[in-house]
């Protein structure tokens, strides 16, 4: 359903501010959002000023020093710092990206917030629980079906075909682009959101897998796929440059074409 | 529950989606005024005359401004829909290009309209 204020119980109230540490030179203001479920209070905004020529060049690099020199409190995921793990995706600055490979150069303002990706239940401080997210993935069974007896080798596929893959295999499931979905906001229990239906059409369009019509019927769904209203958020804010709108509007164009 | 519309930075394309949802609305209630102008004709001269009176007024002739804002947008982005529909302009460039086309249109048709309009003296 659509609500478009927070629920009484996550609407952040006050916060701490972290001035920088003696002997900083020109700062810039980070706003966190910080929630600890063992308080049974309120989230809040913490802010903390940083001397951004003392840490690396990434949001990521901000949190860690924020961590190390601030606050020890803070808690966030992150692990491989390149880009390619997902684990450190948030909203910063009123858009969901992965700290790692954001510029906090590029954040505009001069106070950046940063919170966890958004409508989402919160586990702690930056870390969401993305349990539902990671089912509706399961949910398009993301593996080659198959009839035909196994090949004695590999299952083999042209060039062409392989270039239809292109675009959608480098999605690392980070939930940037789901959680960045007012639809998805609002439906999550029914709309499977942009990052699912991408990889299901990764499926549907793989020249060896051979349940493309069944694949087609699961979604055949007002809200599964349906939900989808070409906001265009999901394709805006993908750290890896995809288009999951794109990947939805196919599976709309072949639903279409199979009843025309 | 996280933050959501309270911290997002807006996308051209986001906005383009909200409105074409408001102005649809706005559409029915424009549904409901041409058949109430259809019922004040059938109900004689006086019905008619009142009608038209009302529609005249400062208030009316502000409501009709939006509703003609809001066929023009929402003809414009529902063409834009049909072509995404087709699988074409998808991608984020394309899109938030379109998106800009949709709103210039909208500007330039209202304005041109309610130009004739008041040149023709109808208003």
């Amino acid at each position: 359903m659509v609500q478009l204020t927070l629920p009484k119980n996550s609407v952040p109230k006050g916060g701490r501010h972290y001035p920088a540490p003696a002997g900083s030179g020109k700062t810039k203001t980070f706003k966190v959002y910080r929630y600890d479920p063992d308080k049974g209070a309120n989230p809040s905004w913490d802010t903390y000023d940083v001397d951004t020529s003392k840490c690396g060049p990434m949001v990521l690099d901000v949190l860690i020093y924020i961590k190390t020199h601030l606050d020890p409190t803070l808690t966030f995921r992150r692990s491989c710092r390149e880009g390619i793990c997902g684990s450190c995706a948030m909203n910063i600055a009123g858009r969901n990206t992965l700290a790692c490979i954001h510029g906090h150069e590029e954040c505009p303002g001069d106070k950046v917030s940063i919170s966890p990706l958004p409508h989402m239940p919160v586990v702690k401080d930056l870390v969401p629980d993305l349990t539902l997210f990671y089912a509706q993935y399961a949910s398009v069974e993301p593996w080659l079906h198959t009839e035909t007896p196994e090949p004695r080798t590999e299952w083999k596929q042209s060039p062409e075909d392989r270039a239809k893959l292109d675009g959608l295999y480098e999605c690392i499931l980070c939930a940037c682009c789901s959680t960045s979905c007012p639809s998805y906001w609002w439906n999550q229990e029914k709309y499977l959101g942009p990052a699912a239906l991408l990889h299901a059409y990764r499926w549907i369009i793989d020249s060896r897998d051979e349940s493309t019509g069944d694949r087609l019927d699961e979604l055949e769904d007002p809200f599964k796929l349906y939900r989808c209203h070409t906001i265009m958020n999901c394709a805006q804010v993908c750290p890896k440059g995809l288009n999951p709108a794109k990947a939805i509007a196919e599976i709309k164009l072949m639903l279409a074409e199979r009843v025309v | 529950m996280s933050p959501h519309l309270q911290v997002w930075r807006w996308h051209v394309t986001m906005l383009t989606s909200i409105l074409h949802r408001v102005t649809g609305v706005g559409l029915y209630g424009g549904g409901l005024i041409v058949a109430g102008w259809a019922i004040a004709l059938a109900s004689g001269p006086e019905a008619y005359g009142t009608f038209m009176a009302l529609l005249g007024s400062p208030l009316g002739k502000l409501v009709m401004f939006g509703m003609s804002a809001s066929v023009f947008y929402h003809l414009a982005n529902g063409v834009r829909h049909l072509v995404w529909d087709f699988g074409h302009g998808l991608d984020i460039k394309s899109a938030n290009a379109s998106a800009y086309a949709v709103f210039g249109f909208t500007v330039a048709a209202t304005l041109a309209v309610w130009t004739i309009a008041f040149m023709a003296g109808v208003v």
